[in-house]
């Protein structure tokens, strides 16, 4: 994976900088010691590594925005940094960048539960946010795995989604107006409290833009109200074929599950010997989770265990509390730290029409057994967002490559069957140097004018989600 | 200058001949079915007539022209028993205009109903975009799948740019199962101050409403009407209405409807905002918050009002002329029923901060360089 040669007129420029940054910042908020940036060195994509020239943590919005004014001054990129939990490397740095981290604008703004919304500075963490309003009977809907530590500000940049977005959406969904500072230091507002855009969906084109297009200090967050209860139902099947089918009648039912999450027979064996959930020994495992009063769970289980019948199920285990509800998700759960145990392993997350499902499973089998690296798939199943974990050993020479490029066919496989490269991680530099497969010179074209509007000199994460040859010419400006 | 004059027509079915038309011609008035426009512009009349219809029911997912007809389109999810969720009105009898809803033109709208309380709006159901820019180039994002963070997110900034970026040719959109059973709690005679407060406190319960509007008292001695809607399987609304019911039993007695073909008319009506079709005045479209509601249209004092949205959106009837947003604070007007010559005055869209109208600006000038697209429009 290939990052622009540094700068090295900006690494020249490193005292003056730092000297600059000091001036506007607190004294322990600029961090330039060589052993102390190292901290910030990779993201969750530990595999590539690179530390910053200087990194800031600002506390306000008119801090961001002075740093901001002084790296557009003197045309340093900066790579902007939530919690550093991106699977993607939407946070690594290169070594003529500032890393502006959010960690410290942590500050509940307003709760209004009347109007339903929740006003926060970026660096809160995902679930704090939903503890802010916890005891008045309200939650923060979107629920990344990672949502103890992920900040908003990164969960805004990557439009993160999460196991529960089948009902509740994804970020995008869910939010409604942001504060954020352009490249240049100016400092906007868009949106707000009240619903949808006035003018051009501006929020829309944010969401998602991995830190391309600006800063977001501040947001405006829908808050909804708990559900009264949620309870799932665990059925197993001897083939994927038929579990893809059962997820298919399951939606065609007319019930919109919570959550449906999906397991393969390796991912079943990993959690097996790691967490020993009790899942039965089988090709497929359903998760099915539904909410509601529990009358209303007690019907939607019954209708979804009639359908699941239908395909013959090896198993089907309804959960009839609390205890036994934990023990279902358990595997489910665990399943990224089985197969941790089992070796390094890569997450993939690329989206596929649900239809497509068994194809897919089969085919990533075979691309499994040709490049000799085990693959586990967990998976989003009502949203077709694929997990695939492919094991690897990180010590033993050409594995990551081997691995990588193992990942890469599973991801070209998904565009070719009608999906995408991502559906909740983010490009980053993971997925950059694929986004030629499933986008035209046109299409990548449209997406690289909006980044031009917003931050003209290309200073803002500029090494991500374009093909690095394809935005050569703009990030060249500079 | 009549709203959205055209000069002539020009059909295309196919996205390169649209494109050969785009860079050798304009500029054009871009309007899907032209039922709901309500922007100023004039030009050629672009007709896009692709029939891509591809529905996965299965999947929730459904990809077609942006052609086609919403009312044909609905009548094929209906089948499989489902739906756009959104509730995309039809303004066609308020703004008196003939012609057909199209898929584009919801979407180019970002036309949503009342259930876009509960489920979000039509742009929150676009899951991808086909479209030709004003320089001729034909581009997609998004895709068919439900989850997808692949590349800057272009889909959300066409569902509501008014044909002012780009000509759609192709949408995908996720659809929405028909629920077995709606009915709708009413209460009467609530002021509109309580309407809110009990709307709110409605949607901050766990029964899902999917709709929450109050209309005032009509002309004919209806008394004010405070309307709650539940949907989903019989069992589950029964229990729902019950509870929710009861949580709001200190606001008296309601009424609760059953009838499914009335629920029907109810929220139809509502989405249409019928109650100001064929009255005169001009009419206003306002997203506020909702405990701002009530003070907003006290200042205005409008001729009527229909709060949605849980009073997340307003639609008021105003005499001619009038200036809702002069009286506003935070949240947005859009004037969608007025003179051509008030619209001029007063604009359709609403003004924008300095920052968001020059990146907007900055967005245009990208897409369509030569403002061939509604040139004027928007800004």
């Amino acid at each position: 994976m290939d990052m622009p040669t540094p700068n090295p007129d900006l690494l020249a420029q490193k005292p003056k900088l730092v000297a600059r940054l000091r001036a506007v910042l607190p004294k322990d908020a600029v961090i330039d010691a060589p052993e102390e940036v190292r901290a910030y060195e990779c993201d969750a994509l530990t595999a590539y590594r690179c530390a910053p020239l200087v990194a800031v943590l600002p506390s306000t919005t008119e801090e961001v925005a002075a740093v901001l004014r002084i790296c557009h001054e003197m045309g340093v990129p900066v790579v902007p940094r939530g919690s550093g939990t991106s699977l993607a490397g939407g946070a690594l740095p290169t070594a003529d960048c500032v890393i502006l981290g959010v960690a410290r604008l942590r500050e509940v703004i307003e709760i209004n539960t009347s109007d339903r919304y929740i006003r926060v500075q970026t660096g809160m963490t995902n679930l704090s946010v939903t503890a802010a309003v916890e005891s008045d009977g309200f939650f923060y809907a979107p629920d990344p795995s990672s949502q103890l530590a992920c900040a908003i500000a990164g969960n805004i940049a990557m439009n993160s989604g999460g196991a529960h977005c089948l009902k509740y959406g994804v970020t995008t969904n869910n939010l409604l107006g942001v504060t954020m500072v352009l490249a240049d230091g100016e400092v906007v507002e868009i949106g707000g409290a009240h619903m949808d855009a006035g003018g051009l969906d501006l929020l829309g084109v944010i969401c998602g833009s991995e830190g391309q297009l600006g800063i977001v200090t501040e947001a405006t967050l829908r808050i909804l109200p708990k559900p009264e209860g949620a309870r799932p139902v665990l059925i197993g099947f001897d083939s994927n074929e038929v579990a893809g089918a059962c997820v298919a009648d399951i939606i065609k039912s007319g019930l919109i599950p919570v959550a449906i999450e999906f397991m393969d027979r390796p991912i079943i064996r990993a959690t097996e010997s790691f967490a020993g959930a009790g899942y039965p020994d089988c090709e497929a495992l359903l998760i099915v989770e539904v909410e509601g009063s529990p009358q209303e769970i007690a019907d939607q289980l019954a209708r979804i265990t009639t359908i699941a019948r239908r395909h013959n199920p090896v198993e089907i285990r309804e959960s009839q509390g609390p205890e036994e509800s934990a023990r279902i998700w358990l595997g489910r759960k665990s399943a990224f730290g089985a197969m941790g145990q089992m070796g390094d392993y890569i997450c993939l997350d690329g989206t596929i029409p649900v239809g497509a499902l068994p194809l897919v499973l089969k085919r990533i089998g075979e691309l499994s057994e040709a490049a000799g690296h085990m693959v586990g798939n967990v998976f989003h199943a009502g949203d077709g967002n694929m997990h695939p974990l492919i094991l690897f050993n990180a010590n033993e020479p050409g594995q990551l490559e081997s691995a990588e490029a193992l990942g890469a066919d599973i991801l070209r496989l998904c565009v070719d069957v009608g999906g995408c490269l991502t559906g909740e991680h983010g490009v980053g530099v993971e997925k950059r140097d694929l986004m030629t497969h499933q986008f035209s010179p046109a299409d990548l074209e449209a997406q690289m004018a909006v980044k031009d509007v917003f931050d003209p000199n290309w200073v803002l994460n500029p090494a991500k989600v374009f093909p690095l040859t394809v935005s050569a010419g703009r990030r060249g400006a500079q | 200058m009549s709203i959205l004059a055209t000069v002539k027509d020009i059909s295309c079915n196919t996205e390169a001949q649209l494109a050969d038309m785009i860079r050798a011609g304009g500029p054009f008035v871009v309007t899907g079915g032209g039922t709901s426009r309500i922007g100023l512009a004039e030009g050629d009349r672009l007709l896009w007539t692709g029939a891509q219809f591809d529905y996965d029911p299965g999947a929730l997912t459904l990809v077609v022209s942006a052609g086609m007809a919403v009312d044909a389109v609905s009548a094929q999810l209906a089948v499989e028993h489902q739906r756009l969720a959104f509730e995309p009105p039809d303004l066609a009898p308020l703004l008196e205009r003939a012609g057909v809803r199209s898929m584009g033109g919801m979407v180019a709208s970002n036309a949503s109903g009342p259930r876009r309380v509960a489920v979000g709006a039509c742009r929150d159901a676009c899951l991808g975009v086909r479209f030709v820019n004003g320089r001729g180039e034909i581009v997609k994002n998004g895709g068919r799948v439900m989850k997808n963070v692949t590349g800057l997110d272009l889909v959300k900034l066409m569902a509501g740019s008014q044909g002012t970026l780009g000509i759609l040719t192709e949408v995908s959109l996720k659809t929405q199962p028909i629920p077995e059973t709606t009915a709708t709690l009413i209460f009467e005679g609530q002021t509109e101050v309580e309407a809110v407060n009990t709307m709110s406190r409605a949607l901050g319960t766990p029964f899902d409403i999917t709709g929450a509007a109050h209309l005032r008292q009509g002309a004919d001695g209806t008394p004010a009407r405070t309307l709650l809607r539940l949907e989903g399987m019989e069992s589950a609304v029964r229990y729902r209405v019950e509870a929710l019911h009861q949580r709001l039993s200190d606001l008296g007695a309601a009424d609760v409807e059953w009838d499914q073909a009335h629920n029907g008319e109810i929220w139809r009506a509502i989405r249409d905002v019928t109650r100001f079709v064929g009255v005169p005045g001009d009419v206003w479209r306002v997203s506020v918050t909702p405990s701002e509601a009530p003070g907003l249209v006290a200042a205005l004092q409008p001729e009527d009002v229909i709060y949605d949205w849980g009073g997340g959106r307003l639609w008021l009837l105003t005499t001619a002329g009038t200036d809702v947003r002069a009286k506003m604070g935070k949240g947005h007007a859009t004037l969608v029923r007025a003179s051509d010559e008030t619209k001029r005055t007063l604009g359709v869209f609403p003004p924008e901060n300095r920052i968001v109208a020059q990146l907007s600006k900055g967005l245009r000038q990208k897409f369509d360089p030569e403002q061939k697209f509604n040139p004027g429009m928007m800004g």
